[in-house]
């Protein structure tokens, strides 16, 4: 694994000695870089690099760290800002998190990241240190975490080694968030048969603080100790970021992987409070977590954003496992530890602190003006760099992108030709979508997780959206929703992100909330396939607009490459996560209605969109044709409107249109608290001009499925007229019938729906 | 009637919290003299037939395979105890 950078202490391989040894051979390759990067690295440094330098350069160089793929698209959410969207932006991209205020001098800082390729090696603890991780980076801004959340994308349901990796994910999220005490507010569970090789976890956390209370990761004031705290340091996952997350997997098979790590949530939850009552006693100056990359990632990144310098003695390093050598000391990547930057004066208090709370506690050593990173070990001076050439200024490829040969032949194969029912039949479509692997009810994974502890929580799964309370005095809260659809951007990559975007703004939206910033984790295959790399610019640019359309900014987020198995590269995935703002949760909209007699509005246009559609998929498994349109401006309208609902107090209950369209909306809706309904489609077919196929399963955006007393029919209509939001009323609640009648077209019993909404998920796995 | 035993470590480089947890416990009790503690496996199966060359290959195969999380752990000693109760390690 590492043995290529082990050598007898005797040998050390100085600072002194790379500059009198030029030509020794070093394992650069072996450790992730190519012929090119070594060659600049030895021209920054102005002689061969040292193996703890090579150790650091290749893990920071490594794709999952420096970006170097991704680097030169991902400014476009830089450029493209709007005065708008930096209104509420307290901490944007480039901290561990991104910050927004929300209000009553609260703050929430929240983000979403990959733990795509630990996960499929060991899904277990794979999926667990991924909500480590997250939750880590939540802490470092300076914040109490108060909610976690997953969007989850596992191999076909009906392959054998689906189980392993579903049983394994779900478990260590469930272990770890729930040792923690964090609520699970949500996320979403996608089969399909393009992940098998190669999962995706998405592991998003939430943050409050007071405005006050936030915290950098800057490295400034000369003389400022460095402190290491939290767990020690071990031979965990060294190497996992330049080797695990950078290359592909192959049919080597194990042999290459090297350890995961393990996590320990009840370390990471004394973490937690060790570090808020830190905070509270305004002891440290800045923090960065460690996770990938370790105390390489650490040091190099914490002394570059201070524009400062750093000095450290490796011997300090408290370990666990003492044979380690200097090399791995600084790429292990050992979970539950920190690293905070403490002015000379306050480190008693500090230590009074950690040593409170059993947290093992080190001074590394001290923040320097030079602009230099200097490790020693033993004496000897191991690293010499300018941080800045580590952690900011690596390589940055401008990869060839070409649009792929076979886009054109899928967006003409359009859906419109597949055979449509009628009738009854109808009905057998929709109860076959609601026993579709995607759509199915998700409760066996998530009543493993608690969604009600810390005592908070307004909405979780299935709701729309997952809502927590900020304030118990005021009742402010925030509002999450991750959202991504594979399937859309596979037929068109820049479309399909806005969708995702637009569906978890939407879902926001409709809990009541309003959206006011965006974490995304952008899942892609191998950026050195040129069609991977244009459909990661496309999936980027069209965030990147969609995002100014809305006015709200992407704060933060990360990239995962080289989601791949083999030739199969997965459906470009950008994860979009969408928080929003609550005045009051008690103002919240559930989607699912609980009274009878109520009616059931449908906000917005329906047009015949059924190319990558669920009942395309799930009905005549076809893929083909392009993504329903986006209409941004609708969006908005449509967010404005549910704000102004919710805040009247006009509906009762408010359901995103999305997957499987208005049939599954009130499927979901019925089936939410066991109340039926009855609709009619002769409204939206004569409006709309579409057939009742389209009418039941098209997956137009920017529509909502809405519950009003008759009280307050005239008054939301008149406020839906008033926005401009199309409004049709197509049914009414039925609390007594146990069924779902489409007049004139077929009637669902809910035993029979959630039956088979149950099947999928809850049969396979239970 | 035999049982064949199967002991099952964290790998050496890999975090055993549980292991940790007792190592804290026991210091905290007052027995300073455990420096460290770790904590693995021992699975018991019970043999009816004879255990043969054939079945202590097909048990180190489940072992590696089924028992033990090799990402994780590693199998460290598969031995016998017969009928009169003595262990012979393999």
């Amino acid at each position: 694994m590492t043995a290529s950078t082990q050598r007898p202490s005797a040998l050390r391989d100085t600072v002194d000695r790379a500059a009198a040894t030029p030509e020794r051979e070093q394992p650069f390759a072996a450790l992730g870089l190519k012929p090119d990067e070594y060659a600049r690295i030895r021209d920054i440094l102005g002689r061969r690099p040292t193996s703890a330098e090579l150790a650091m350069y290749s893990v920071m160089w490594s794709e999952h760290c420096s970006y170097k793929s991704s680097k030169t698209h991902l400014r476009t959410f830089g450029q493209k800002v709007t005065p708008e969207m930096g209104e509420r932006l307290m901490v944007g991209m480039g901290q561990n998190a991104g910050v927004i205020d929300v209000g009553e001098g609260w703050a929430v800082t929240f983000k979403i990241e990959s733990h795509n390729h630990p996960s499929f090696v060991e899904p277990f603890q794979g999926a667990a240190t991924g909500v480590g991780g997250i939750v880590r980076d939540i802490i470092s801004m300076g914040a109490r975490p108060v909610a976690v959340m997953d969007a989850l994308r596992f191999g076909a349901i009906d392959h054998p080694d689906t189980a392993r990796v579903v049983h394994g994910v779900v478990g260590g999220i469930s272990f770890y968030g729930n040792c923690l005490g964090l609520p699970n507010i949500g996320g979403e569970t996608v089969f399909d048969a393009v992940y098998q090789g190669n999962p995706l976890v998405n592991a998003l956390a939430v943050g409050v603080l007071r405005h006050e209370d936030l915290h950098l990761a800057n490295a400034t004031g000369v003389g400022n100790k460095v402190v290491l705290f939290g767990a020690r340091t071990g031979g965990d996952g060294i190497g996992g970021a330049s080797i695990l997350a950078s290359e592909s997997f192959d049919d080597e098979g194990p042999a290459k992987r090297p350890a995961v790590q393990v996590g320990d949530p009840f370390a990471e939850k004394v973490l937690i409070e060790c570090c808020l009552e830190l905070y509270a006693a305004h002891v440290v100056e800045g923090i960065q977590d460690l996770g990938a990359a370790g105390i390489s990632c650490a040091t190099s990144e914490l002394a570059a954003n201070g524009d400062s310098g750093m000095r450290v003695e490796l011997d300090h390093v408290l370990l666990r496992d003492p044979t380690l050598t200097a090399e791995e000391i600084l790429m292990s990547e050992s979970q539950e530890r920190m690293m905070a930057i403490v002015a000379p004066e306050k480190l008693d208090e500090f230590l009074a602190i950690t040593g409170k709370w059993d947290v093992e506690t080190s001074v590394l050593g001290e923040v320097t003006g030079d602009g230099r990173l200097v490790i020693t070990h033993s004496g000897d001076v191991i690293v010499d760099v300018d941080p800045k050439t580590v952690a900011i200024d690596s390589p940055v490829y401008d990869r060839p992108m070409a649009r792929p040969e076979w886009q054109d032949a899928l967006q003409a194969d359009t859906a419109r030709n597949l055979p449509r029912a009628t009738g009854a039949a109808l009905g057998d479509q929709l109860l076959a979508l609601a026993g579709s692997a995607n759509l199915a009810d998700a409760s066996w994974i998530t009543d493993q997780y608690d969604d009600y502890v810390l005592g908070n929580t307004a909405l979780s799964t299935p709701d729309d959206a997952g809502m927590v309370r900020i304030d118990e005095e005021s009742g402010l809260g925030f509002s999450v929703a991750v959202d991504a659809n594979g399937r859309y951007c596979q037929l068109d990559p820049r479309e399909g992100a806005k969708l995702a975007l637009a569906e978890a703004y939407r879902n926001v939206a409709v809990s009541g909330a309003t959206p006011v910033g965006v974490s995304d984790c952008l899942n892609f295959g191998n950026p050195e396939i040129p069609a991977v790399m244009w459909q990661f610019a496309e999936a980027v640019d069209g965030l990147a607009d969609g995002c100014v359309e809305l006015g709200i900014p992407v704060t933060g987020g990360n990239v995962s490459f080289y989601n791949q198995t083999g030739e199969t590269q997965i459906h470009p995935t950008p994860v979009v996560g969408v928080l929003g703002i609550i005045d009051d949760v008690d103002r919240r909209l559930p989607s699912g209605w609980q009274d009878d007699g109520q009616a059931l509005f449908l906000l917005g246009t329906t047009r015949d969109e059924l190319d990558g559609s669920a009942w395309a998929g799930a009905i005549h498994d076809h893929l083909g044709g392009m993504p329903p349109k986006v209409d941004l401006a609708a969006e908005k309208a449509l967010a404005g409107l549910m704000h102004g609902v919710a805040f009247e107090g006009l509906a009762t209950a408010a359901h995103d249109l999305s997957e499987g369209g208005l049939g599954m909306a009130v499927a979901e809706g019925a089936l939410r608290f066991g109340n039926g309904a009855r609709i009619w489609l002769s409204g939206i077919t004569e409006r709309d001009g579409v057939d009742d196929t389209a009418a039941l399963f098209s997956e137009s955006g920017a529509r909502a499925l809405v519950a009003v007393a008759r009280e307050d029919e005239v008054k939301f209509t008149g406020m839906c007229e008033a926005r401009g939001v199309p409004v049709l009323r197509i049914g009414v609640t039925d609390a007594t019938s146990g069924e779902i009648e489409i007049q004139d077209v077929a009637t669902l019993s809910l035993a029979d729906l959630r039956t088979a909404n149950r099947a999928p998920i809850r049969s396979r796995f239970a | 009637m035999a049982l064949i035993v199967v002991d099952v470590m964290p790998k050496a480089e890999i975090l055993d919290p549980q292991g940790k947890a007792v190592t804290r416990a026991l210091a905290r009790l007052g027995h300073g003299a455990v420096g460290d503690v770790r904590v693995g496996k021992r699975f018991e199966l019970q043999v009816d037939g004879p255990v043969t060359d054939a079945l202590l290959a097909e048990v180190r195969e489940v072992a590696d395979e089924v028992l033990a999380n090799t990402v994780i752990e590693d199998v460290v000693d598969i031995h016998v105890v017969d009928e009169a109760a003595q262990e012979s390690s393999l």
